[in-house]
């Protein structure tokens, strides 16, 4: 009997469709469900998390976040700009530190600047915030920069041309015309960025972090540490569920909107 | 005081190998309407981005209202502002409204006051037909109205030429002539107008001079009714016969 291409497609799919029904068949009754909840969804447990985890662990991860963001936007801004820049040096600055900066992983970058430069130099973080966010922007920038810079070089020419027409400066015409475009082309790619970020922030606790300063992922190893549960960290990365879903489905939406506009 | 505006002297532009400019030698007199014609590759575009020196020359001297924009030491920030540019492309900010759009140089570079400047955003609007529509975004506007409101960003400035680089080409035909006619009546008013131009009878009508530009140099010049219909030199004829049809 020979079949059709679409006789043929059709078949495989209802093929997938079985061996899933059946995968999901097993997992349900293979599973012992009273140990997983008893381990992992311990209802005492999840009240005991409240309200800390909010009030503490999730406003330490924004803090973390925020003061990431805000430093590696704005270095990262500058980054960018030197690396179109005509000055030699300039670009070679901007591109080795980019490169540098994105090819070591955070948790290195953080344990260099968070216990190496102290050691080496006898200089002390001012805090806890300061010496966790800093690294996090200073790495934050890498990215950042080659993301403005690719929505800068997606402006079209001709809006540069017809700024300096008018007798703006260069630097005037990147302030007012270049730049306010390229940020409405990265938006998405920029909240992407923070998303990043706030589940990059849970790498901050390897700097030792204070009860006080403790983020999300801190927050609940130390609970699974205390009920002997894997249940805190079940809560701690919902809460992370629940700070990154409005952020991702923001982009989709900018993202959808973007496709409309374009035709 | 010399009744030149815009004096190009031996300019020579290339653009690695490729010679686009060679040798131009032009003269524009104040109030004085010149269109430059000719096949597309000719250079004529090329030249009049070098008049308000979006592209360097490789060689020789532009000069606009007797300073020299060549001088390594001109301030070309200033002296673009007396060089009004209209591009093909309109080239309007999408993110700023009409009124924005002629507002923002004369804010940012000739630091007029908000209420200053758009006193003078609204009287050049009115001047291209679109008051009423100072409030729209560009992607709101046909194309016709996006060039007129480039046309009105560009004589805010209070420019003393007005360089217009293939103003109409990208629009479709039935909006030309709103622009051709916004054109039409600078002229009339006495502006200084350099317009690169495929609209032969915009430039039959309302030229001074036409010159005709080949591989990189003047072919031919003088008023439009003898370049256009008398002309001397057998690449115009050939190039008139296949824009004008049979002819």
């Amino acid at each position: 009997m020979s079949l059709s291409k679409r006789q043929r497609a059709n078949l495989l799919r209802y093929f997938v469709y079985a061996a899933t029904l059946i995968a999901l068949a097993l997992l349900i009754f293979i599973v012992d469900w009273s140990k997983l909840s008893n381990a992992m969804f311990k209802w005492r447990i999840i009240k005991e998390q409240f309200p800390d985890i909010l009030t503490k662990a999730a406003r330490n991860t924004l803090i973390f976040t925020f003061f990431g963001f805000i430093g590696g936007l704005g270095l990262g801004l500058i980054l960018a700009l030197m690396r179109l820049s005509k000055v030699r040096p300039y670009r070679w600055f901007a591109a080795t530190y980019i490169e540098v900066l994105r090819g070591i992983p955070l948790l290195v970058t953080l344990l260099i600047l968070g216990f190496g430069v102290p050691i080496a130099t006898g200089w002390t973080w001012p805090n806890m915030y300061v010496q966790g966010a800093a690294p996090l922007a200073l790495v934050a920038a890498a990215y950042i920069a080659e993301t403005i810079r690719a929505g800068i070089e997606a402006v079209p020419r001709g809006q540069m041309e017809a700024a300096r027409s008018l007798g703006m400066s260069y630097s005037r015409a990147m302030i007012t015309v270049i730049i306010p475009q390229a940020f409405r082309i990265i938006l998405p790619p920029l909240t992407n960025e923070f998303v990043l970020l706030i589940k990059d922030t849970s790498l901050i606790s390897v700097l030792g972090v204070t009860e006080g300063t403790r983020d999300l992922a801190q927050f609940g190893r130390d609970g699974v540490g205390k009920f002997a549960n894997a249940t805190p960290l079940v809560v701690a990365g919902l809460v992370y569920l629940i700070l990154t879903l409005p952020l991702t489905q923001l982009v989709a939406y900018m993202e959808r909107k973007a496709k409309r506009v374009r035709r | 005081m010399s009744d030149v505006v815009v004096q190009l002297t031996e300019l020579r532009k290339s653009f690695g190998a490729n010679e686009v400019l060679r040798g131009i030698n032009l003269e524009v007199k104040r109030g004085e309407v010149v269109c430059i014609i000719g096949p597309s590759g000719s250079g004529k575009s090329t030249l009049l981005r070098c008049v308000n020196m979006l592209e360097t020359p490789t060689s020789g001297t532009v000069a606009v209202g007797g300073i020299e924009l060549t001088d390594p030491d001109c301030d070309l920030d200033a002296a673009r502002t007396s060089l009004g540019m209209v591009f093909q492309q309109f080239n309007l900010f999408p993110h700023m409204t009409a009124m924005e759009n002629v507002t923002v140089a004369l804010r940012k570079v000739l630091k007029r006051s908000r209420s200053e400047a758009e006193l003078i955003a609204g009287e050049q609007l009115a001047r291209v037909g679109l008051s009423e529509k100072a409030l729209s975004y560009p992607a709101q506007l046909s194309g016709g109205q996006q060039q007129r409101v480039a046309i009105a960003r560009a004589l805010a400035m209070g420019p003393s030429v007005m360089l217009f680089d293939e103003a109409t080409s990208a629009l479709d035909p039935e909006l030309v002539g709103d622009v051709l006619a916004v054109m039409r009546s600078l002229a009339e008013e006495g502006m200084t107008m350099l317009v690169v131009t495929h609209e032969m009878g915009f430039a039959r009508n309302v030229a001074d001079r036409v010159i005709f530009m080949d591989e990189g140099v003047i072919m031919e010049q003088g008023k439009p009714a003898d370049v256009l219909g008398n002309p001397s030199v057998d690449r115009t004829k050939k190039f008139l016969a296949s824009v004008l049809g049979t002819h």
